[in-house]
Order: structure tokens, then sequence, then C-alpha cells
């Protein structure tokens, strides 16, 4: 049986509205609520089915970022992780941290934890980088399976359905793999009472970037944050011809 | 008298499964089925009244008024402002006026009032009881365009607005500015403030932050006659004489035309947590209910239950996911409070006590935005669900607590194989039960089966037959059953000073004028 890593990521919530800081420096984040990256959730549902099928012994949930990234942890364990790890990134660290940075991470923690699944939503909606899983298979030299939308076992490993431009496409991959999360792959549950209650207990350990060997030098800089550009204000036309003619002014058709 | 009238030019844009509540504009009606009885109308044989004839001299003069493009005329122009929302009434409406000031109003009143003009004023057409569209060939005054945001005190809370300001804008606005409306419910996308508060509109926040007439801090009205009566104050406290807002307050366009309105919104809660609990039976309901008030005091913020039957249809019929499995009734509390760490404290004392306890079989508990959006949003679309299944026959009660739920078991049992579902669902904090009954279509037996039994069982139970949704069309005949003769009487008294023409809104609210 497999032991499944699980990255989670604590981002905006996707019901809040986003603000950009006055110094267009980043975005607000200061009392905005914060949850569990909505790919990231049905990465961990997924990994907490494959233990409920026996597929998996054990689900491990790891967040880089600051502390309040525990919030997000104990999140994943009410749906039913079995233990997770926090690696404290936070400050100018944090702001600056990158996809690169977090497959390092996640790649040493499976050699560490002697994970033989990793499984990371396909994007975070914060950064929408879309690169973890990448990066963290190319650092394994393991085979990956991405945009998954099902995930089944078969004798010599796992058979991943992959949701591409075309339509979808159906890979054949051994284990150890890396597995990157999309939308359909199923939905994730809400943690129940009694589990919210149990995640309280389970444990939940802490590491450094340095502990893992991991550098977080930036390798970028933000020059500037903007607000996308606001839609200007539509107009009712009296009918279909008058649509024509207007489109084709604006040069649309 | 039947009606028939064709409407596919509508029907066709309208997505034929789900009601979103962006879909919950005019035209965002579900017309599942084409049912337009007027029931009220050929039950109780309600007549037109000797209103004047709209006149093309009087569009003409409508047109000095307002521009032209307000002056809506073509049938289809005027459909959507002709049909409720629960599609129960259709009127005949041949003209709406969308004025865009109080003065526009002014002038349209008094020249109706001259030409004796029947008037419908009309919101944001949420009004669950026939109000809000025309019953005859009343004019529709819309109040869409009378949507600005006049003023706010962030230090106080005091918001003034035009009367056709939709309420979830308001929200988002004050919300930015960190404050929030004091009330709360499912029509929010469409529905307006002056709509709001010429029903006194209950919902979602009541429990919190009381009811319109405490938190309505001034409102600017005009009369039947075209006089603007100005009591449009932002003060909490001005006991200056008789409070006059409290007559445009729920008494639903019968007494003037609420134009403006200045509100008090509470300071937006910084922690908020969500609850949704299954339970084995009602007794439990009501035993958690003094239970959260005792163990969360000042946070809580929401007490609602709904049974298996109401969030079994919306799960279905919507298509929406239900957070937790299968049980009997359901309740969904929420917390608002100032302190996170407090709040959550709080809240798991009283959930851990509550499990043990075993009141509480299971459920989940959130204070991510997005999952308490989903979960609210399963609470909020009961109402609309029940549309699916064909026709529904809605009722909103004030019942004792402990009889609140005796009606649901006892429709059903009378009812049997007749009706698709009977369920009960609302907001127990406030004593508040709305019952729905869905069928396949309308059905004159089943509806004589309905009323007045159930007004009778409400009388009996010392309740209101209408709680928040008003009287409107469909129930000034049943009215006494909740209110006294001699208050009825006075009630027509005020009406003959306020509109001595009975121009506004008439076949509403007062039972026959005698
Ligand atoms: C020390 C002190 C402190 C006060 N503090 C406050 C305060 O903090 N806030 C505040 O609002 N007021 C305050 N007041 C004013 C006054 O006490 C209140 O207005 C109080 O509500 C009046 O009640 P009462 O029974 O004494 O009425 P009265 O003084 O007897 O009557 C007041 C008015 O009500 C009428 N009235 C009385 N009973 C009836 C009835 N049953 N039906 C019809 N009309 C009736 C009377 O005709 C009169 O017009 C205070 C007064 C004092 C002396
Ligand atoms: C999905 C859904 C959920 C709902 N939930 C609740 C709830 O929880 N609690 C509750 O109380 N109600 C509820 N309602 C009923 C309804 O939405 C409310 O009563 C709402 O306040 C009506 O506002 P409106 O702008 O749509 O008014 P309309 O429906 O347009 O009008 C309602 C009445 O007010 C009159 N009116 C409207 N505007 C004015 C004005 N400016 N001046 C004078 N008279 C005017 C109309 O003539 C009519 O009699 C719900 C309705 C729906 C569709």
């Amino acid at each position: 049986m497999s032991r499944v890593l699980v990255g989670v990521k604590r981002v905006i919530d996707y019901a809040v509205k986003i603000r950009v800081k006055p110094d267009k420096s980043g975005v607000v984040t200061d009392g905005v609520k914060h949850s569990m990256n909505p790919f990231d959730e049905i990465a961990v549902e997924e990994a907490v089915r494959m233990k409920e099928k026996k597929l998996a012994s054990e689900v491990i949930a790891v967040s880089c970022g600051p502390a309040q990234s525990q919030e997000t942890l104990r999140t994943a364990l009410a749906m039913g992780a079995d233990r997770a790890i926090h690696v404290e990134v936070a400050g100018a660290e944090y702001d600056t941290m990158q996809p690169i940075h977090v497959a390092k991470i996640l790649a040493k923690l499976s050699k560490d934890e002697k994970a033989d699944i990793v499984i990371v939503g396909k994007q975070a909606i914060d950064d929408d980088s879309n690169q973890t899983a990448q990066m963290t298979a190319a650092l394994l030299d393991w085979p990956q399976g991405t945009f998954a939308s099902k995930v089944e076992k078969t004798d010599a490993g796992l058979t991943v359905t992959r949701e591409i431009d075309g339509g979808l496409e159906t890979i054949k991959t051994k284990v150890p793999v890396v597995i990157s999360a999309d939308l359909r792959l199923n939905e994730p549950r809400y943690a129940t009472l009694p589990n919210i209650m149990k995640a309280k207990k389970k444990p939940l350990k802490k590491l450094t970037a340095k502990d893992l060997g991991v550098d977080l030098a930036a390798r970028i800089k933000v020059i500037s944050v903007e607000d996308p550009p606001v839609r200007q204000a539509g107009s009712i036309v009296p009918d279909v011809d008058t649509l024509v003619t207007k489109l084709k002014e604006g040069g649309h058709v | 008298m039947r009606f028939s009238f064709a409407i596919q030019t509508l029907s066709s844009d309208i997505p034929s499964k789900s009601i979103k509540k962006s879909e919950m504009k005019i035209y965002g009606v579900y017309y599942s089925q084409l049912i337009f009885l007027n029931y009220v109308l050929e039950k109780y044989k309600v007549i037109r009244k000797q209103f004047g004839n709209i006149q093309p001299s009087d569009i003409d003069y409508f047109k000095t008024i307002l521009s032209e493009d307000r002056v809506l005329t073509d049938e289809n122009d005027v459909l959507p402002f002709n049909i409720d929302w629960i599609k129960n009434c259709r009127g005949q409406s041949k003209l709406v006026l969308k004025p865009k000031s109080t003065e526009e109003v002014s002038r349209i009143m008094r020249y109706c009032n001259e030409k004796r003009l029947a008037v419908c004023p009309q919101g944001g057409n949420t009004g669950l009881v026939g109000g809000s569209v025309p019953v005859f060939d009343e004019i529709v005054l819309s109040f869409m365009l009378m949507n600005k945001i006049i003023s706010l005190d962030e230090l106080s809370g005091a918001l003034v607005c035009e009367t056709g300001c939709v309420l979830e804008n308001l929200d988002s606005y004050v919300r930015e500015r960190n404050l929030i409306m004091p009330l709360d419910l499912g029509a929010k996308g469409s529905c307006h403030i002056g709509g709001n508060v010429s029903t006194n509109a209950g919902g979602l926040r009541l429990l919190r932050y009381g009811n319109l007439h405490g938190s309505v801090l001034g409102v600017e009205a005009v009369k039947a006659d075209g006089t603007v009566i100005d009591c449009l104050k932002t003060l909490k406290k001005d006991n200056t004489g008789y409070h006059l807002k409290h007559l445009f307050i729920g008494s639903e366009g019968t007494l003037g035309v609420v134009t403006k309105v200045a509100i008090h919104c509470p300071a937006l809660p910084k922690a908020v947590s969500l609850g949704f609990f299954g339970v084995e039976n009602f007794e439990i309901v009501l035993r958690l209910y003094a239970s959260a008030k005792s163990s969360l005091g000042e946070i809580l913020s929401a007490f609602e239950m709904a049974d298996n039957d109401s969030i079994s249809s919306t799960v279905q019929n919507l298509k929406l996911p239900n957070p937790i499995s299968d049980y009997p009734f359901y309740v969904l509390v929420e917390t608002s409070g100032s302190d996170e760490t407090h709040d959550a404290e709080k809240l798991t004392r009283f959930l851990d006590k509550e499990m043990e306890s075993g009141l509480i079989i299971d459920g989940t508990v959130t204070s991510e935005p997005a999952k308490m959006q989903t979960i609210w949003n399963l609470r909020e679309s009961i109402a609309g669900a029940g549309l699916i299944d064909g026709y529904v026959f809605k009722y909103d009660v004030s019942i004792p607590l402990a009889n609140y739920y005796s009606l649901v078991p006892l429709l059903r049992q009378k009812l049997g194989s007749k009706a698709i579902k009977v369920y009960g669902y609302g907001h127990v904090g406030d004593g508040n039960i709305h019952i729905n009954v869905t069928v396949p279509k309308y059905d004159q037996e089943v509806c004589s089966m309905l009323e007045p039994y159930i007004f009778e069982e409400v009388a009996k139970l010392n309740g209101s037959i209408s709680a928040e949704h008003g009287v409107g069309f469909r129930k000034p005949h049943y009215i006494h059953y909740s209110k006294d003769v001699t208050a009825i009487h006075l009630m027509k008294q005020l009406k003959q000073l306020m509109d001595p023409n009975h121009i506004l809104n008439p076949y509403k609210v007062l039972p026959e004028l005698t």
C-alpha cells in the first residue's frame, strides 16, 4: 500500500473580493479570510478516498507558509489526513516563494517520509502557476499524471484520466508518481463535526526549509501588482440589426 | 375566467433546470409551467373598481415628465412587470413608468390622483403575496432606476439611498466600509430596499438585528396626492411627535410610495462561523435552540431549521450539494462576533456539549466564506426549489415555538397523495415557519383543502397568518384571522386619510373597503 503526501496551500478564500495594496506591492491579506486552495481540497479528498479504498496506508498533508497555514492543515486532518507537516515560511521569504521552492520541499519530504504518491492541486487560485506537480516530478524523477479527472488502481500502478485541451487522455503510470488534481476529479467532502474534533488531536510536525536543506532565496522581484482593467459598462441595443452594426463598427465581426 | 397568454419569448432564454441567484432578476422568474391563473381573483370575484381608463393623452402627459424610454407600453416590455415571482398572479397592466427621482414620482402621483388612475408600486418584484403586480390595469410604477446611494456615515452607520437600490448591492457597498446591512434574504440579488421597507421584510438577520421598524431611521415618501413627506432623518433618536415613518414600513404600497430610505447599518462582524447539523426530531431542534441561546449568547446571529423534505427537494431539484448526510431535521446556526478566538472557543464548547448530549447527531462547521456561502445558498434556495415540481402553495406563518412545526405533519396527513411534498423550514429564532405544499399543477381542490384550514389552525395557535411576507393580494380575505376588527377599522381610516381615492395598490392588504 502506498503512502500519500498531499500539498495544501493556504490562499485567500475564493468568495472574498481581492484588493490590491495601495503601494502596489501585492494584495491585501491582513484581516482577510483564507482557506484551503480549492484544488488542494480535491487532492486531499482523493488521497483520503485512496485510504478508504485501502489503496493507501497513510495520508500526510504538507503546507508551506506562515503560522496560519496550520489552520489549513487542520482542515486537511479533519477531512481525513492522518498527520500533517508544516514547513514554516513567513515574511519576505513567503512573498517570493515560488513553485520551485515548494517542489524542492515536497520532493525532499517525499523521500524522508517514504511516500509513493504525491498529490497536489493543479494550481493555486492565488498565483495560478500550475508548476508544482511538474517540478516535483522532475526533481524526484518520477512519472507525472497532471490535470487528473480520474485516478484508478491497476495492476502495475495507476490509470490516470487527464483533462487536456482536446478532451480526455488516459495514461498508465507506475508508482511512485506525482498527480495533480483537476476540478472534476471529485467533490471534496465537508469535514464532519466528530472529525473536526479528532483533527485537533492529530500529530502536526513543524519544520523549516532549512531543516530540509532547501534554499528559499528569492528568484523573482515583484515590481508591481495591479488591478485588472475595469470592465466597461455595457449598453442595450434595440434590435439585432443595430447589434450587428455595432459589432462591425467595433471591428468584432 | 382563465388567462391564456403566450410568453415563449420570455421562457426561451431562461434555463430550464436551475434557478441561480443571478437569474432571479425580473426576467429570471422561473417559468417551468405556465400557470397563470389568479385564483384569488376567481375565488373572491374581485372586480375592477371605478378608476379612470388610461387614455393616449395620459401617456403623452407621462412622456412629458419622463423621457420616452421610461414609459413602457409595448406588451412584451410590460409583461414581466405583470407577473409575480411565484407566478401566482398576473395582472393586465398596459403601462409601466420608470421614474428616476422623487420629483418625478410626485408629479406622476399628483396626476394619477387627479385622473383617478390606479397605481401599483413595484420594487424588485420578489414579493410572495401578489402585492407587487397589478390586478387589472393599474399603472406599474417601477423603481428600478431610482438606485443611487446618497450618503453613508461610516461612524454612525446611517446609510441613505434611493428606494430602488438592490439589497445585495447595498450590502456589498457597506461591507467595503466595514458595515453590514441589517437584513438579508434569499431574494437579495433582486429585491429593492424600498420593497423591503414596504413589506417590512424579515429574513435571515432578524434574530440579530431586529426588524425594520427598528433599523429604518427615516423614510421619504410620496402620498397618493403627490405630496412629498420628508421623514428622512438619520437620527437614532427623534421623539418629535408621531413616528410617521412607521406608516410606510410594512404597508405594502397602500399608504404611500417610498422614495428614499435611511437605514442603520451595524458593524461588519469580524468573525463569522456557520454550523449545519443533522438532528433526529423537531423536539431536539427546540432544545438545541435553547442551548444555543444560552451557550452562544450575544454571538448567535441565526438559528434556522429545515425538515428533510425541504433539503432533499432542494438538493434534487436544483442539483445542489448537501454538505452532510440525510437527517430528519437540519439546523443551521450562525455566529457573528468580533474576536475569532473567543467565538471559536464558545462555539466549540457548545458543539462539544451537544454532541456529547446526543442532540447533534452529525454536522459540519466552517468559517471559510466560500463554504459558508454554499451552506447558506442551500438554505436560501429552498424557497424557489419547489417551483420545479410544478406549483407551490406557500405559507409564511408565525407560530409560538411549542407548536412551531405541528402544522406540517397535520397537512401531510390531510393531503395524502394529493401533494408531491409538504415541507417546513424557517427562522426558528423568530418563531416563523414557511410551509410549502408542492403539487404538479395548480389544483382548486387542494387549494380549498388548504385554505382557510391553515389560517384557522394558525389562529387557534395564536399565530400570525403572515409572518414576514405581508398580505398583498393573496391574503386580505384572511387578515381577520390575525387582526382584530377594531384594528382593521383603524387601518381603513388611515387608508382613507392618506389615499382618499384609493388609487394606491388597490385590491391589496385591506379587506374590501366599506
Ligand atoms: C430622573 C429621570 C431620568 C430620566 N431619564 C430618561 C431617559 O434616560 N430616557 C428617556 O427617554 N426619558 C427619561 N426621562 C423622562 C421620563 O421618565 C420618561 O419619558 C418616562 O418614560 C415617562 O414615564 P412616566 O410613566 O413617568 O410617564 P408620565 O410622565 O406620567 O407621562 C409622560 C407622557 O406620557 C403620557 N402617558 C403616560 N402614560 C400613558 C398611557 N398609559 N397612555 C397614554 N399616554 C400616557 C402622558 O400623558 C405624558 O404625555 C427621565 C425622567 C427622570 C425624572
Ligand atoms: C427567494 C425569495 C426569498 C425571500 N425571502 C424572504 C425572507 O426571508 N423574508 C421576507 O420578509 N421576505 C422574503 N421574501 C419576500 C420578498 O422578497 C420580500 O418581501 C422583499 O422585501 C420584497 O422586495 P421587492 O423590492 O422585491 O418588492 P416587490 O415585490 O416589488 O413589492 C412588494 C410590495 O411592496 C410594494 N412596494 C415595493 N416598492 C415600493 C415602494 N418604493 N413604495 C411603496 N411600495 C412599494 C409593492 O407594491 C408590493 O406590495 C423572499 C422572496 C423570494 C423570492
